[in-house]
């Protein structure tokens, strides 16, 4: 029996799962891929917004500007790179300039701090490669950019040596009310805990339903991105967006935080919540529209395209509280923009709300909030690369030609808590396969890697989830010839 | 810090042979360097023939072609390092290397021959639209994991692309077994040579579909199948030209890019047509005592031709060590004409030319009953006839070293005609 079950490890959950490991409850956190971030987690704008986006008074509001603020303390604890980049909205006329001014009254309002309206010229200074036509900007120093995949298999770690329980492959598809309890069903197994937090994204109208009646529904919007070569690294060095519409906060160019330049997203209503194919009218829009910010971007230094699908509520802001119908089951749902930024503020929110519901909680002792150091071999100076072969010689050896990646740190990816178990896990955490080769050099040794590392034959190593296998046999394989017995027992007669 | 005369950057056919060349020439210490376990870069999963009719004068597999250059480089006790990665190179020559066994290691070298090959195109640099499930493979790490490791990548193949190494492997794993349903190709010509397209697909009855790409991909784990159409003339999809074929495998082989990034560390300057280091005659770079031969210089279609121009590379970089470079003397430059993408190399130094000089180029479209023209004004130097030129097979002109005394104005343009 656990005091808590948190459905879904994406952002929210794993940071709620983390917030709550402070207290000394048995906490289990569960997730149906086979791996933590695996969903609207890892293909999003990965920006740490500054917060004048959202309309004063909702939740969003109320949530994005101290999640924004405990970024920084955070990601030192966890050892997740982030970097305060500030962010530009431009504007390419006056009326557009009216709505910039609109955005920094509603910042002021929703205490958003060091922001600036200003002009071309600045803006030129900020980013040279802009266009000409931008007449002006709203410049937010507080912005930022993360990796948010990262941080979230932070959280899940860290959660976990302090103590969370971890469900992988466990697909929540029905739920008892019981005494006082809810019980769990995921497929053939089950858990039971006394209150059950529902974090899961792009289907937590879905669980909600499981025990009450629909109070919202997930809208599911795709957005397709493009993602450039470090080569061009330094093109823009703010996240440059644009005068936001009815549809999202507009087409972005951004740096991301491992040195790549992305641009995207469209904002595309969609049925299917698992649709996160890339499509030509997507990816051409995107093109089309990044123009209009900055020219100059090439086709031919794109080293990947992606779509992720935003979990919107139909309530349109966040869902966050206690189910009128079903006491102690907590929705914490619709956590699209800036739900990434937000997480940290909510999951101190819903900390407080479990801390209501069960009378106080008990602090756990033994709570560390700092994770292990991750070794980054090439950040590394010349003098602490020599003593870490010395140590330990798999970090002599590159396996990631284009990100530099050492099996060293690919072997300590995998055994950490929450770790590693596919080629995806091991992209995620340490990077291999995300350069311009794209995993085509160093695929085939990373899987060899895992197969040694995990006990298990290469062959049955993973993409990410348990049917994406990536070997179908052995060469020689007779089994491959559908009648090879009739033809040998044919040439057997003659 | 450890002094060597040359240091070779990768252990592949080029590096091999200019590693080898320079030896023979006089070169006191030569180093090559290699990431992988064993010497013979690509060579090592290449076990097709056709390897070899130029240098050997027979046909050989791409194991064996390679197993007499590593037995010479031995015979020769030219020292390499196997599992190390070269970091970075400076243009003072300092390469600094990190492996298991020494760890962190900066070497300074007199001269340094780039010889690094080129990796493949991928999904990503194309854009194909679709879901991003298991069972996409470059044709390359298809051929690794076959060759080298002995697994299957799949039961039922579609190949995008008409690479050679994706003919290669649409053949190959036909012998095991697979089923290779078809070869689109975007291009209106196949992207390899027209042996391959005779041997590796048609023989097999497997359908090869020029005009036509991948504009959907499905599965959401393991890849379920692709949507083809044909292209019109500007290359955009026709409505209605879609079929899907349904398959667990999806094959790229869309482009070779030649692996420069080393290079660029040391200051070497691109060709922005190749992707490769602009190089003269003897192919030293614009950074002098910097060489570079084979596919990270420009892709080949033969290895022959890579040995060939390797050999050149070490040739004079041994010269280079030993101080029998010399000056420059007059400098002609090569410009590509009508119907020719480039030219290597990009520059000849007259003086330096023994015999004579072979010049590498790719035209730019299908050609048929035309002739290659090299020109130095209005002079004409040579003149070929070629019955058929396409972009997938690489053009070779000899010219003289007494003919290219005519060069006067110190250019020559090459023109189909």
């Amino acid at each position: 029996m656990y005091d808590i079950a948190v459905i879904g490890a994406g952002i929210t959950g794993c940071s709620i799962a983390r917030e709550l490991s402070r207290y000394n409850i048995k906490i289990l956190l569960i997730e149906k891929n086979s791996d933590v971030a695996d969903g609207t987690t890892k293909a999003n704008s990965a920006i740490v917004h500054a917060g004048y986006d959202a309309k004063p008074g909702t939740l969003k509001a109320r949530f994005n500007v101290p999640g924004a603020l405990m970024y920084e303390k955070l990601c030192s604890e966890l050892d997740v790179p982030y970097k305060k980049t500030g962010s530009l909205v431009l504007a390419f006329s006056p009326e557009e300039m009216k709505t910039i001014q609109k955005l920094y009254d509603q910042g002021i309002a929703n205490g958003v701090p060091d922001m600036e309206i200003i002009g071309k010229d600045k803006v030129h200074e900020i980013d040279g490669n802009l266009s000409d036509e931008v007449v002006g900007a709203l410049y937010a120093r507080n912005a930022g950019i993360v990796s948010p995949w990262e941080l979230a298999i932070a959280l899940a770690e860290n959660a976990v040596e302090n103590g969370v329980e971890l469900f992988l492959d466990s697909e929540v598809t029905r739920i008892e009310k019981m005494n006082g309890l809810y019980r769990l069903h995921m497929g053939d197994r089950f858990a039971e805990a006394r209150f059950v937090i529902n974090c899961a994204g792009l289907y937590s109208d879905k669980v909600n339903e499981m025990v009450a009646a629909p109070s919202f529904k997930i809208l599911p919007r795709r957005g397709q991105y493009n993602v450039f070569d470090k080569s061009l690294g330094n093109f823009v060095n703010t996240v440059i967006f644009q005068c936001p519409s009815d549809s999202g906060k507009g087409v972005l160019i951004s740096p991301t935080i491992h040195g790549n330049i992305f641009i995207g997203p469209d904002a595309e209503d969609i049925e299917d919540r698992e649709a996160v194919q890339t499509t030509l009218e997507g990816i051409s829009y995107i093109w089309e529209a990044s123009a209009r910010s900055a020219k100059g971007l090439k086709p031919n230094a794109v080293i990947t395209a992606f779509a992720g699908i935003r979990a919107r509520s139909s309530t349109d802001d966040f869902v966050i509280g206690e189910s009128k119908e079903a006491k102690g089951f907590i929705n914490v749902a619709g956590i699209e923009s800036p739900g990434l930024t937000a997480a940290p503020a909510i999951a101190v929110h819903v900390a407080d709300i479990v801390k209501g519901l069960m009378g106080g909680l008990e602090v756990n002792p033994g709570f560390n909030p700092v994770r292990r150091r991750v070794v980054r071999f090439m950040e590394l100076s010349e003098e602490d690369k020599r003593i870490l072969i010395k140590q330990d010689p798999r970090y002599g050896r590159i396996i990631c030609r284009c990100e530099s990646i050492t099996e060293g740190e690919i072997v300590d990816a995998i055994h950490r808590k929450a770790g590693a178990r596919s080629l995806d896990g091991v992209k995620k955490r340490v990077r291999p396969g995300s350069g311009r080769c794209q995993g085509s050099f160093c695929g085939p040794r990373v899987m060899e890697i895992l197969a040694r590392e995990l006990g298990i034959d290469i062959k049955d190593v993973v993409k990410n989830n348990r049917k994406s296998y990536i070997l179908a046999g052995e060469t020689k394989d007779n089994s491959l010839y559908e009648d090879i017995h009739d033809i040998a027992a044919a040439s057997r007669k003659v | 810090m450890n002094e060597y005369d040359i240091a070779v950057i990768g252990g592949g056919p080029a590096g091999l042979a200019a590693a080898i060349e320079a030896k023979k020439h006089g070169a006191g210490t030569v180093l090559l360097i290699d990431r992988e376990m064993e010497l013979g870069g690509i060579l090592q999963q290449c076990v097709h023939n056709g390897f070899g009719l130029h240098i050997f004068r027979e046909e050989l597999t791409g194991t064996e072609y390679a197993e007499r250059f590593i037995k010479e480089l031995k015979e020769l006790r030219i020292e390499y390092k196997l599992d190390t990665m070269v970091l970075s190179i400076t243009e003072e020559k300092v390469i600094s290397m990190v492996n298991k066994t020494e760890g962190l290691v900066n070497i300074k070298a007199k001269a340094v021959i780039l010889a690094m090959g080129c990796r493949e195109r991928t999904r990503g640099a194309i854009n194909i639209p679709g879901t991003r499930p298991s069972g996409i493979f470059t044709a390359g790490t298809a051929q690794r994991f076959v060759n080298k490791e002995g697994y299957m990548v799949g039961r039922n193949i579609v190949i995008l692309g008409s690479g050679d190494i994706g003919m290669i492997m649409a053949r190959r794993l036909t012998l095991e077994g697979a089923r290779v349903k078809v070869v689109a190709e975007a291009l209106p010509y196949p992207g390899g040579l027209v042996r391959n397209v005779v041997q590796c697909l048609e023989d097999y009855g497997i359908p090869l579909l020029l005009n036509h790409t991948i504009v959907d991909i499905k599965g959401k784990n393991r890849i379920e199948g692709v949507t083809i159409a044909e292209l019109d003339e500007n290359r955009k999809p026709i409505g209605g030209t879609e079929q899907f074929y349904e398959c667990d495998t999806l094959l790229l082989s869309v482009g070779l890019i030649p692996e420069n990034e080393l290079s660029k560390g040391a200051d070497v300057k691109l060709d922005p047509i190749t992707g490769g280091p602009v190089v003269n005659e003897s192919m030293e770079t614009t950074v002098r005592g910097v060489f570079a031969c084979g596919n990270v210089v420009h892709v080949h279609d033969l290895v022959d031709y890579v040995t060939e121009e390797s050999r050149t590379a070490g040739r004079n970089a041994a010269r280079f060590v030993n101080g029998e470079a010399g000056g420059y003397g007059p400098v002609i430059r090569t410009k590509p004409g009508n119907g020719i993408r480039y030219i290597v190399p990009h520059f000849i130094r007259r003086d330096k030319v023994e015999r004579s000089v072979d010049l590498f180029m790719r035209v730019d479209r299908i050609f048929t009953d035309k002739k290659l023209v090299v020109k130095s004004g209005d002079i004409v130097i040579r003149a070929i006839n070629k019955a058929y030129m396409r972009p997938g097979e690489m053009e070779r002109i000899n010219i003289t070293a007494e003919s290219l005394k005519a060069a006067e104005n110190l250019s020559l343009t090459i023109d189909v005609e």
